[in-house]
């Protein structure tokens, strides 16, 4: 049963090694465009401050929206998603482990970063565990929202665009309430609610994604 | 054991055919003839479940696979027109996550033999994309060997960029798989030499 999953997986995270100069360039575009704000509305600390955890956030969704693309492309244009559609398996699991190796090589790596860029903000210190636990809850809702649009935009001229347009509002629930968690803790209120929802949040997408993942590949390749 | 009556297919807004009825049986080869842009692709593609016809039905023992899709692919091997060979990965890595993901279980070793047999023992450490078109090919064709359980083998063009040793031998295999009571649906624009001539299916007879 879980041959297809661990298979599909195993070669995801493989290829994603192989083709790590892509999974870099991920991540070095969330370091750039945090760093550029700075520039942008100047260095006066207790902005940089305040602004950081929506910056912080903004600049992961944006990361995501950017690699989400490469999800299914490669598969899509060598026939390799013909024969994953095809297996005895249930396409819901594969689709699955391909967006877990997704988020381990896009997702994961942001969430590692973004306490070092958090410094670069002076975002101040209590914020740093609800920063990673949001950003840990929130980027995996991402990918799985995100691979639903991939799927339904795959193998369209301009499918890059139309992604964006889809996902982007899609994204801005899991903002409010990701961004939201560490400005509840920095105002002292306490993040557990903002948490607790993104990790619903997480649970339903999680619950849901796949099939509208797998049922938009089959309609996407027909 | 395959059958399907009254096919329509809808590419875009235009119909390929319609019609179309066909029917093969345990044993039987059967070769989807007609010219380019003719729909064969289409109707290898709705035998197989991967695109809905416009009208009527494809059964698979009797069942109609649209009920129950997983009974089909549970039995069919399909090689479509892409070879699914990913550039980054090895011949070898490329066939075993092809068994693994379509649910065969085979281990590096018959991995390594089924592709020796098909001439790339000497390939199996490079990456795919150095390889030529033939050898590309031939990855896919190594599947052959290892999903001999499948009784249906459905193939798009397998003997394309193939050299005349391996269209041969190809043209042997399919033989032998229907021999075996297996079922061979492929369509070619090659006279491959098979051990008795395949049965026809003209698509252009059905075209709108």
């Amino acid at each position: 049963m879980l041959s297809a999953f661990l298979a599909v997986l195993r070669r995801d995270l493989l290829l994603a090694w192989r083709g790590r100069a892509d999974v870099l360039v991920t991540l070095a575009f969330f370091v750039i465009v945090v760093c550029l704000f700075p520039f942008g509305v100047g260095a006066e600390t207790n902005l940089l401050r305040t602004i950081a955890p929506g910056v912080l956030w903004v600049a992961a969704l944006l990361a995501c929206l950017l690699s989400l693309h490469r999800l299914f492309a490669q598969d899509h244009g060598d026939g390799t998603l013909e024969q994953l559609l095809l297996s005895s398996e249930p396409a819901v699991l594969w689709v699955t482990a391909k967006v877990l190796a997704f988020w381990l090589t896009t997702g994961l790596p942001v969430v590692a970063v973004a306490p070092v860029l958090g410094m670069l903000l002076d975002l101040e210190q209590g914020a740093y565990p609800v920063l990673v636990i949001s950003l840990a809850l929130g980027t995996p809702i991402l990918a799985l929202l995100g691979a639903v649009g991939a799927a339904l935009t795959l193998g369209l001229r301009g499918g890059g665009m139309l992604l964006a347009l889809l996902v982007l509002p899609l994204f801005v629930p899991v903002l409010i309430f990701g961004a939201g968690a560490v400005e509840a803790e920095l105002s002292g209120t306490g993040a557990t609610a903002h948490l607790l929802l993104l990790g619903g949040g997480l649970a339903g997408a999680l619950a849901l994604a796949p099939w509208a993942c797998a049922a938009a590949l089959r309609v996407s390749t027909e | 054991m395959l059958e399907a009556h009254d096919l329509a297919c809808l590419k875009g807004d235009r119909l390929l055919f319609r019609g179309l009825a066909l029917r093969l049986q345990a044993g039987g080869l059967l070769r989807v003839a007609g010219p380019n842009g003719v729909g064969k692709t289409s109707l290898l593609r709705l035998v197989t479940g991967l695109a809905l016809p416009e009208t009527g039905e494809v059964r698979w023992r009797g069942v109609g696979i649209r009920r129950d899709r997983e009974a089909l692919h549970r039995e069919l091997l399909y090689l479509g027109h892409a070879p699914a060979l990913n550039d980054l990965l090895t011949p070898l890595e490329n066939l075993r996550f092809a068994c693994a993901a379509a649910g065969d279980d085979a281990d590096e070793q018959s991995c390594v033999t089924a592709l020796a047999r098909i001439g790339l023992e000497n390939q199996l450490d490079l990456p795919a994309r150095v390889l030529s078109q033939g050898q590309r090919r031939r990855v896919g064709l190594a599947r052959l060997f290892l999903s001999a359980r499948r009784p249906l083998w459905v193939l798009d063009e397998p003997f394309t960029a193939l050299d005349a040793a391996a269209v041969a031998e190809l043209a042997t295999t399919l033989s032998d798989h229907c021999d075996a009571g297996g079922m061979v649906m492929l369509t070619t624009h090659q006279d491959a030499p098979f051990a008795r001539a395949p049965e026809v299916l003209d698509v252009g007879g059905y075209a709108c």
